[in-house]
């Protein structure tokens, strides 16, 4: 048994989280950025997918692996603004708009690996980020490989954390995005245009979104795989309510949830021949739904979640 | 930067209605044909090499109707959830555990005649359907979890049961090391309804359930109730229908559609249970749902206009080099159009300024 604790006290370990926690960091702040201006976002499943296959295309063809992320930043930017026209500006549902944003953007990213690498039975690969190691810090024992010897990549994605906490709490926009989602009407009151607030919280929101796809091609893999997102954004969503729409809690919660996966990795390895992986492999899915379930009784949804505003319509 | 509002119709024009979903596919179509050329082919040929593939020969009209069998149900079950405002996007796990269902009871663990043991596998598997979600409705109904995520999370476990049973307790020990179930007993297949094809009595089935929808949804006390909680549910509360059975029964309804897809698929069309059963059914039914703006025998037809875009673009992908993730596009691109010709049918576009002509 002491086996099964003692992987908590390796370094692998806390690396691993680190790695697993980034593109679901990502994608929670840029589902976070969404929700909190009133729109669900559903189409983040195939916005990371396509940010993953576009970020790595960009590589492959020659770039260098920050234009990848660039790359994957516009194309999330598109696939949102898509999203904002239907869902701010018209008022579609969201619900439906959110699945077909998903099915467009992963089918269409597939489509176009397709026809650029017809025949590629073993997926080709790129160079990826590779990890620096920070100085003086990473030769600490223990601390040092477990947490400074990480890509450029994972130390941005941790900065995006802390841009997205400075952005809602201390900026303007920030408040006004917040108010989009609570009470847009006051916001229209002060002269600011919740249309416009609203898009620029999802084009935003669905650009971190892609990045955080273009991680697992860029810096987690080196290669881009056909259902490789495989749920990450859903669980995304469900994090996004296990953190209350706080981008801090979300930074948590994301590792909390990678620290599980890291572990039962490990534990699998240890396990695998009493329990079959399947179960091990189902738990990430199930512990989104206890988190759910978990976070259910302190849910406060944003108040103008889910409600289109329309000019004219004011009662 | 263009300033417009809409403004609701009081009502809307009964052509708009008929034409919409047209205009909608027809600007997908367009839409996709601009990918074709982008791939070096002519987008002309290409669709008629799809629309050949999809209804060129008995073969390949019969095979469209067998894929667009389970997507019938699995569109029904997402119209009859929609309808309620119930966003159950789980309809792909629950195919399975219908699948599950049929491979547990059909596969000799019970024999009765055929006359019974097939509608026996389609209550049992619409039951296992049901029961999936019924915990998700609960969570929804007590805690109010959001059951879009969870029904969508639970897909990939239940994917990852199936392929728990295929590789283990259930494997059949026939297949040669390929995962796959036991074969479902003679009694239990689904006869074929056109000789020499791959068309069963599933085709048959599913669009008399849609017809049966339409009766519940459009003549019945539950249908009434399903649709006022869809439109408003505080009002309907407050007019004395009871939200929380409503739900319930929609729920279990829409699990059952989508469970009874994967007894058409396990016992009808393959004869047992592999890991491919369902290559996203369950997400092609919201698709339909969509075009058939949620009205069930409006599923039948776009049910079988998606399952001839999938079967026909394996031709055309075949014959033009076109890749097939095409038809993905091609659903993906009607969705989208039918959301954007649903805000014009329901509102009229006013630009600031712009007089109002009536």
């Amino acid at each position: 048994m002491i086996e099964f604790i003692e992987i908590i006290f390796t370094a692998g370990f806390w690396a691993a989280t680190i790695r697993i926690a980034c593109p679901l960091i990502l994608a929670t702040i840029g589902e976070v950025l969404c929700e909190r201006a009133g729109v669900l976002n559903l189409g983040i499943e195939g916005i990371m997918s396509i940010g993953a296959m576009v970020g790595w295309m960009t590589v492959y063809l020659g770039a260098d692996l920050y234009t990848g992320i660039l790359a994957a930043l516009v194309i999330g930017g598109i696939f949102g603004l898509l999203h904002a026209v239907f869902t701010v500006y018209l008022g579609a549902s969201q619900h439906v708009t959110g699945i077909g944003i998903t099915m467009l953007a992963s089918s269409l990213g597939f489509f176009c690996f397709k026809l650029i690498l017809p025949a590629s039975t073993t997926p080709p690969k790129i160079k990826p980020f590779q990890p620096i190691d920070i100085p003086f810090l990473s030769e600490l024992p223990f601390l040092g490989p477990a947490f400074f010897q990480h890509t450029p990549f994972t130390y941005l994605a941790i900065l995006v954390v802390v841009f997205a906490f400075w952005l809602m709490n201390s900026t303007p926009l920030g408040l006004s995005i917040k108010m989009a989602g609570e009470n847009p009407m006051a916001l229209e009151a002060q002269g600011i245009d919740v249309f416009l607030v609203r898009t620029i919280a999802v084009v935003l929101g669905s650009a971190l979104m892609a990045v955080g796809g273009a991680y697992l091609t860029l810096s987690a893999f080196d290669a881009f795989y056909f259902g490789m997102i495989n749920g990450r954004g859903w669980i995304a969503i469900a994090l996004v309510i296990f953190a209350s729409w706080k981008p801090e809690r979300a930074l948590i919660g994301a590792l909390l949830f990678a620290g599980l996966d890291a572990y039962q990795v490990r534990a699998q390895q240890l396990a695998g021949a009493i329990i079959p992986y399947q179960f091990f492999l189902m738990l990430p899915f199930l512990l989104s739904i206890v988190a759910m379930v978990i976070a259910a009784k302190r849910t406060r949804y944003p108040k103008a979640l889910l409600i289109p505003f329309r000019r004219g319509e004011r009662h | 930067m263009l300033k417009f509002r809409l403004e609701e119709r009081t009502k809307s024009p009964y052509w708009l209605i008929i034409l919409s979903p047209f205009i909608a596919i027809l600007v997908a179509i367009i839409l996709a044909g601009i990918l074709i050329v982008l791939a070096g082919a002519n987008p002309f040929e290409s669709y008629y090499q799809l629309i050949i593939g999809a209804f060129g020969s008995k073969n390949s009209f019969a095979e469209t109707l067998a894929r667009a069998t389970p997507i019938i149900l699995t569109g029904l079950a997402a119209s009859i959830a929609f309808k309620a405002k119930f966003w159950n996007i789980g309809a792909e796990g629950q195919l399975y555990f219908g699948a599950l269902a049929t491979t547990f009871f059909g596969t000799g663990l019970i024999v009765l005649p055929s006359t019974l043991m097939i509608p026996f596998l389609f209550v049992m598997g619409a039951l296992a359907g049901g029961l999936l979600l019924l915990p998700l409705v609960l969570l929804k109904l007590y805690y109010k979890v959001d059951e879009v995520v969870t029904t969508l999370l639970l897909n990939f476990v239940v994917v990852l049961l199936v392929s728990y049973l295929l590789e283990g307790p259930w494997k059949d020990p026939m297949s040669l090391g390929w995962p796959q179930g036991k074969s479902v007993i003679d009694e239990g297949v689904l006869p074929q309804v056109l000789s020499k094809t791959r068309l069963h009595l599933g085709f048959i089935i599913s669009v008399f359930l849609a017809f049966s929808v339409w009766f519940i949804l459009s003549k019945t006390v539950i249908g009434y109730r399903i649709k006022s909680v869809g439109l408003n549910a505080s009002a309907a509360s407050h007019a004395g229908v009871p939200i929380f059975k409503t739900v319930l029964i929609v729920a279990i309804l829409s699990g059952g559609m989508a469970g009874m897809a994967g007894v058409t698929e396990t016992a009808g069309l393959k004869g047992y249970l592999t890991l491919d059963l369902s290559p996203g059914f369950g997400y092609a039914g919201i698709a339909v749902a969509m075009l058939a703006n949620l009205n069930p025998i409006g599923v039948i037809f776009s049910g079988i206009f998606l399952a001839s875009i999938y079967v026909g673009a394996d031709a055309m992908s075949r014959a033009m080099n076109v890749p097939t993730y095409l038809a993905d596009v091609i659903v993906a691109l009607t969705v989208l159009c039918i959301l954007l010709s649903l805000v014009f049918v329901h509102y009229r576009v006013l630009f600031f300024g712009a007089k109002k002509d009536d």
